[in-house]
């Protein structure tokens, strides 16, 4: 009796389990693998079928000038956007969690940007950086300073995309704070009231420590995003000037989708792929660390 | 000592950062009201009597075919809602609740999905879409999305606090597998429901890259597609009208969060502390 009916379990358990497992298999895992294998043959043509060709793509990679480019773009656009959209989150986390006057509408300012399609607010952005009636140049121009092509000039582009992703980032990672502020004990500030200890003593001491897990759990999110986001660079920029704001995702899109190159895009993909198993294995150790500490 | 402890100067100073803040963050969306309601020749002249109009919204409708394209994102959005329901409900059911072999690496297995979404995949999942003749439709689009691993992931977590005991008392009753689930773990796991439900359809009203691959026609093309080609600068459109379309597309969720802020963030919340 009670055999049958573990058995029974087995079999419903995988029943449940299929129709997801069928959808996740043939658009990840499957995927995930085909992408590693095309990543050593040849792109096949009309005339030529895709053969096996070894490290070819791989050195073919590593010869080309834009895919270094890429790279360290999309390296500073991390370092550029992450410490920064943690710390105002953490920051608008604790003001809206605090005695804010008229605060539900302070949060509501610093939340609307998660729910804004990223494609429809770079409309908006370019507008901003458009040189000379651009907002930021109608400002500049009030207080005397020189209109500037803030999307046209290698130098500043990259830095205009740090801060439209700091904007819509923020808010977003504030909610996951505000969530852990509010599981605080509120004893632990009456206390450190009590015993004299200034706000930012406070923070540092005791809040900061408490939220590290959130912390963690936004630094995964934020890196991923990092390489996930790019729809703002199809209004902005389609990664000009000369590659100065193109990021690793829209490389791959563009070798996939204007250049038909479906080995290199593949090749490229693997080293996308790379980097998040790189990030996953780092939030493992993370946790892992975690646990011992407990 | 009465009520509000007095502000210090210092807190006055903090109150003002945090507002100038809010000001700040608020600034596209202000400036998109702006251009979007007014003629054409005050879109970068500020002055405070302008006239008001809502000629550019007729303008942007009549120049882009938004009727279309909210169909197709409301079509997308709801079929891939409810695909995600139904597959994450009996996913997390089965990792909840049944015992059977190879259950903690199938789980692993689908929280790789985490990790590695669907956007990263793209050139792989395009070659798959047009071996299933799925190229340029709304399926395509969404079923990528489908079998959603953070669904499962925060359905399973809902689904395990569930007493063992009301389900005992539903079996006992002579209820089957799937009627327990439709009559104890589903109605209790409905803020759950709410709150991925909430997530999943902003995500999908606001995708764009999937979207922008797998379509290529008028009777696909979400919303976020067609404003991309609608606002592209090569179409020669002016900012007020620019304004007025992104105000269009954005429209339903930005009112939708307005009126259930409240529930916008306690659903995001709600997912994110899982």
């Amino acid at each position: 009796m009670k055999r049958s009916e573990t058995r029974i379990a087995q079999v419903y358990g995988w029943l449940l389990l299929l129709p997801a497992a069928v959808l996740l298999i043939a658009f990840t895992h499957y995927p995930t693998v085909a992408t590693l294998v095309q990543s050593f043959f040849s792109s096949g043509t009309a005339t030529r079928p895709s053969a096996f060709v070894g490290a070819e793509n791989y050195r073919f990679m590593v010869a080309d000038e834009v895919f270094w480019k890429v790279l360290s773009n999309n390296i500073w656009y991390a370092l550029g956007t992450i410490p920064v959209s943690i710390a105002l989150a953490v920051l608008m986390a604790i003001w809206v969690n605090g005695r804010l006057p008229a605060r539900s509408v302070v949060r509501m300012a610093y939340f609307t940007p998660t729910i804004l399609p990223m494609i429809a607010v770079a409309n908006i952005w370019l507008f901003f950086y458009t040189p000379e009636i651009g907002l930021i140049d109608q400002i500049g121009g009030f207080f005397g300073l020189p209109g500037h092509n803030w999307l046209g000039d290698p130098d500043t582009v990259l830095g205009c995309l740090i801060v439209i992703t700091i904007w819509k980032e923020a808010g977003f990672f504030m909610i996951f704070y505000l969530a852990a502020l509010q599981s605080l004990p509120p004893e632990l500030e009456e206390a450190a009231r009590l015993e004299g200890a200034g706000r930012w003593y406070f923070f540092r001491r005791v809040t900061f420590p408490l939220l590290m897990p959130t912390t963690l759990f936004v630094l995964i999110n934020a890196m991923i995003n990092s390489f996930k986001l790019v729809d703002h660079l199809f209004i902005l920029t389609k990664g000009g000037p000369d590659n100065a704001s193109a990021l690793l995702l829209y490389y791959i899109y563009e070798v996939a989708f204007s250049f038909f190159d479906e080995a290199y895009a593949a090749t490229l993909t693997a080293v996308m792929l790379l980097a998040l198993a790189v990030i996953a294995i780092g939030q493992f150790l993370a946790l892992d660390k975690r646990i011992h500490y407990r | 000592m009465s009520g509000v402890a007095r502000r210090t100067p210092w807190d006055w100073a903090e109150i003002a950062a945090a507002w100038l803040l809010a000001g700040l963050w608020l600034m596209p969306l202000i400036y998109a009201f702006w251009a979007a309601f007014h003629p054409p020749e005050y879109a970068v002249n500020f002055k405070l009597l302008a006239p008001l109009t809502l000629q550019n919204f007729a303008e942007a409708w009549s120049q882009a075919p938004f009727a279309r394209y909210y169909f197709n994102t409301f079509v997308l959005v709801t079929s891939v809602l409810a695909a995600q329901f139904v597959l994450c409900t009996l996913a997390a059911y089965a990792f909840a609740r049944f015992v059977f072999a190879g259950r903690d690496v199938a789980f692993a297995l689908v929280l790789v999905q985490l990790m590695i979404m669907p956007e990263v995949l793209i050139v792989e999942n395009y070659r798959t879409m047009s071996r299933l003749g799925l190229v340029d439709t709304i399926t395509g689009i969404g079923l990528p999305y489908m079998a959603s691993a953070f669904g499962i992931f925060l359905l399973r977590q809902t689904f395990k606090t569930v007493p063992k005991e009301l389900e005992e008392a539903a079996r006992v009753e002579g209820c089957s597998w799937l009627q327990i689930l439709w009559k104890v773990y589903v109605p209790l796991a409905r803020p759950t429901y709410v709150a991925y439900g909430l997530v999943s359809v902003s995500y999908h009203w606001n995708n764009f890259l999937w979207p922008l691959v797998i379509t290529n026609s008028v009777g696909t093309r979400p919303l976020t597609v067609g404003l991309a080609i609608f606002g592209a600068p090569e179409s020669g459109v002016d900012w007020s009208i620019i304004s007025a379309g992104t105000l269009i597309a954005v429209a339903p969720l930005l009112i939708a969060f307005l009126l259930f802020q409240r529930q916008f963030v306690q659903s995001f919340m709600h997912a994110g502390i899982k």
